[in-house]
């Protein structure tokens, strides 16, 4: 998709194929053929760039076109630049400014609560977006009011636009921090479908707490030249590049 | 009669210009100082900060907290640049631009880069079609959007040497070169590009290039439009708009920008308030673009000398004989 697009952010898209394949397809409650289904479980990408990932899942769930797949960033493309609800209804929130997703999440855990509805709300965060102090507003906010039926992920790959979070604005001790906002903190592999279904499941049973998910990730991960490399954060791959990466996913 | 057509070759990018124009004035002052959060290679000003490491601060996807530093280096005696990209800087940086720089009266220097729809296919999250708007509703500040690298890299000179809090709109695309080398400019002081004497067309960033493209094409149909290059929003050049509104006695309003938030309701205000006379105005329309190839995304949303054409054609209509 990207390598057509001649444009997109491969490498946070990569990181994060194993968390969304496991909420889509093992944890979520929800309906392809009804997305609007009311008691449904929502995720938002708060991490808007990786939008790739997130419409060759929905793609393969059902919500929308595979054989459109290619079309990304197209003028007219449902597979917007950015998760954009004007163009795919079924998406939760439109995003891409860095910062909004946790405190969007928490509005409609809240509102899930006041419903009644066992509908519970995921939103995955960019490890360089847990930079926006909005984030920690949202995370106080979020324990304070017991809003136990929000997972939140941060997808940790350790890389954000311009290099190396350590060397742009270190988040270290990252768990001791959400723990001390609040939250209940789990660190699994966040290649590990197996895991990642532990940790889910662990979240779920977690009472009045919410529940952050720490995904300990590689950058580029399956494609060994973009692996843990910030060049592809925001850059398509070449032809050799692409032929060689669509190889190595085999 | 022909007109000698105007040669418009392609430039570089105004960010670009930005970004030489920082390590010129990083050389030539030691006060001058740069924060950025995360997009210094795209704003350009990781040029500044491989020269000038230790007077570079990299403040992470932080954006209001960056504002709020740079307010905080200007009260201790610095002259501190913020960028990031226009939407993130003015939309999230707007309470600490209005309370820190602008009511705290501070010299700040914040500049956003890829502004307007022309950024093409990351869309609208990060395409920023209100800053005008919003950094001119600040008291105080200075607003500038240049139209070429060389009108760019002067204004941000000129705007380091001026004391006072300032807003300048760069863009993520190559543009034309509207300018000549030794062109002179000055702050608040709007740029006659083109004579004319039936209509005005007024505009800056983008649009400028395309009112003198659309200047050129109606000099063939016998029309003569004067274009000017409104480069400073903020103060406005009362003068210019009140002279153009009174010889032509027709305007046309161009920008990549909200059409009911920015030059054009400044420059109509002007013209109600000494010369009025019918004005048409071209900008984004009330809407939220999409992902596209800049150019694709310029003829969407009418952004062309064709468009320019048509609103000079309009308003030439409502003009009394
Ligand atoms: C508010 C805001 N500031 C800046 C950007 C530009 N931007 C897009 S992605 C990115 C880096 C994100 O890094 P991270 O959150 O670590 O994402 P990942 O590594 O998962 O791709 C930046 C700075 C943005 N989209 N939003
Ligand atoms: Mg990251």
């Amino acid at each position: 998709m990207i390598y057509h697009a001649k444009s997109g952010h491969p490498g946070g898209s990569l990181s994060a194929v194993e968390t969304l394949v496991t909420l889509y397809f093992d944890v979520m409650n929800h309906r392809p053929e009804q997305p609007d289904w009311k008691d449904r479980d929502r995720f938002i990408l708060s991490k808007g760039h990786a939008a790739p990932v997130l419409y060759a899942v929905l793609a393969e769930c059902g919500y929308t076109p595979k054989d459109q797949l290619n079309t990304l960033r197209e003028m007219g493309s449902i597979y917007q630049g950015h998760p954009d609800m004007r163009f795919i209804p079924a998406l939760e929130a439109s995003t891409g400014s860095l910062g909004l997703g946790l405190s969007l999440a928490l509005g409609m855990g809240l509102a899930a609560k006041l419903d009644n509805s066992p509908s519970r709300t995921y939103v995955m965060v960019g490890d360089g977006e847990i930079q926006e102090g909005q984030i920690w507003e949202a995370a106080m906010f979020g324990a304070y009011h017991h809003v136990d039926n929000v997972c939140c992920i941060v997808d940790y790959n350790k890389i954000q636009l311009d290099g190396w979070v350590k060397d742009i604005m270190g988040l270290e001790p990252l768990a001791d921090k959400w723990r001390a906002f609040g939250w209940h903190v789990i660190q699994p592999d966040g290649h590990s479908i197996a895991e990642l279904q532990a940790a889910f499941a662990e979240a779920a049973a977690t009472k009045i707490k919410p529940t952050v998910i720490i995904a300990e990730t590689v950058k580029g991960k399956g494609v060994s030249f973009m692996e843990n490399n910030p060049k592809f954060h925001g850059v398509a791959p070449s032809a050799d590049e692409y032929k060689k990466a669509m190889e190595e996913l085999q | 009669m022909a007109t000698a057509k105007h040669e418009l070759k392609l430039g570089r990018a105004t960010r670009e210009a930005f970004g030489d124009a920082l390590v010129e004035l990083g050389r030539e002052n030691p006060n001058v100082v740069v924060c950025d959060a995360d997009l210094s290679k795209s704003t350009y000003t990781h040029l500044f900060a491989k020269e000038f490491k230790d007077r570079f601060f990299e403040c992470g996807i932080a954006e209001a907290n960056m504002v709020a530093i740079g307010a905080g280096l200007a009260h201790a005696g610095k002259v501190p640049f913020v960028s990031s990209f226009s939407a993130f800087l003015l939309n999230k940086g707007f309470e600490q631009l209005r309370v820190t720089a602008a009511y705290g009266r501070t010299n700040l220097k914040a500049v956003g880069t890829h502004s307007g729809i022309s950024i093409g296919e990351d869309g609208p999250s990060q395409m920023s079609i209100e800053d005008i708007s919003l950094a001119s509703s600040l008291a105080g500040f200075t607003v500038i959007a240049p139209c070429d690298e060389i009108s760019m890299k002067e204004l941000v000179k000129q705007a380091a040497h001026t004391w006072g809090p300032f807003f300048i709109r760069a863009g993520r695309a190559k543009c034309a070169v509207v300018y000549k080398p030794d062109q002179k400019f000055e702050i608040g002081k709007a740029i006659e590009v083109v004579p004319g004497t039936d209509v005005t067309v007024i505009a800056n960033g983008l649009l400028v290039t395309e009112a003198v493209k659309a200047s050129d094409i109606l000099a063939d149909e016998g029309i003569s439009v004067r274009v000017i290059d409104m480069h400073t929003v903020k103060p406005i050049d009362r003068e210019a708009i009140a002279k153009a509104a009174g010889e032509t006695g027709a305007i046309v309003v161009a920008e990549e920008h909200l059409v009911d938030a920015g030059l054009g309701v400044r420059v109509a205000q002007v013209v109600g308030e000494t010369n009025p006379c019918v004005m048409e105005f071209l900008g984004i329309e009330n809407t939220y673009a999409e992902s596209g190839t800049p150019d694709d995304l310029l003829d969407k949303y009418g952004m062309r000398a064709k468009n320019v054409i048509e609103k000079v054609k309009a308003v030439l209509a409502r003009k009394k004989k």
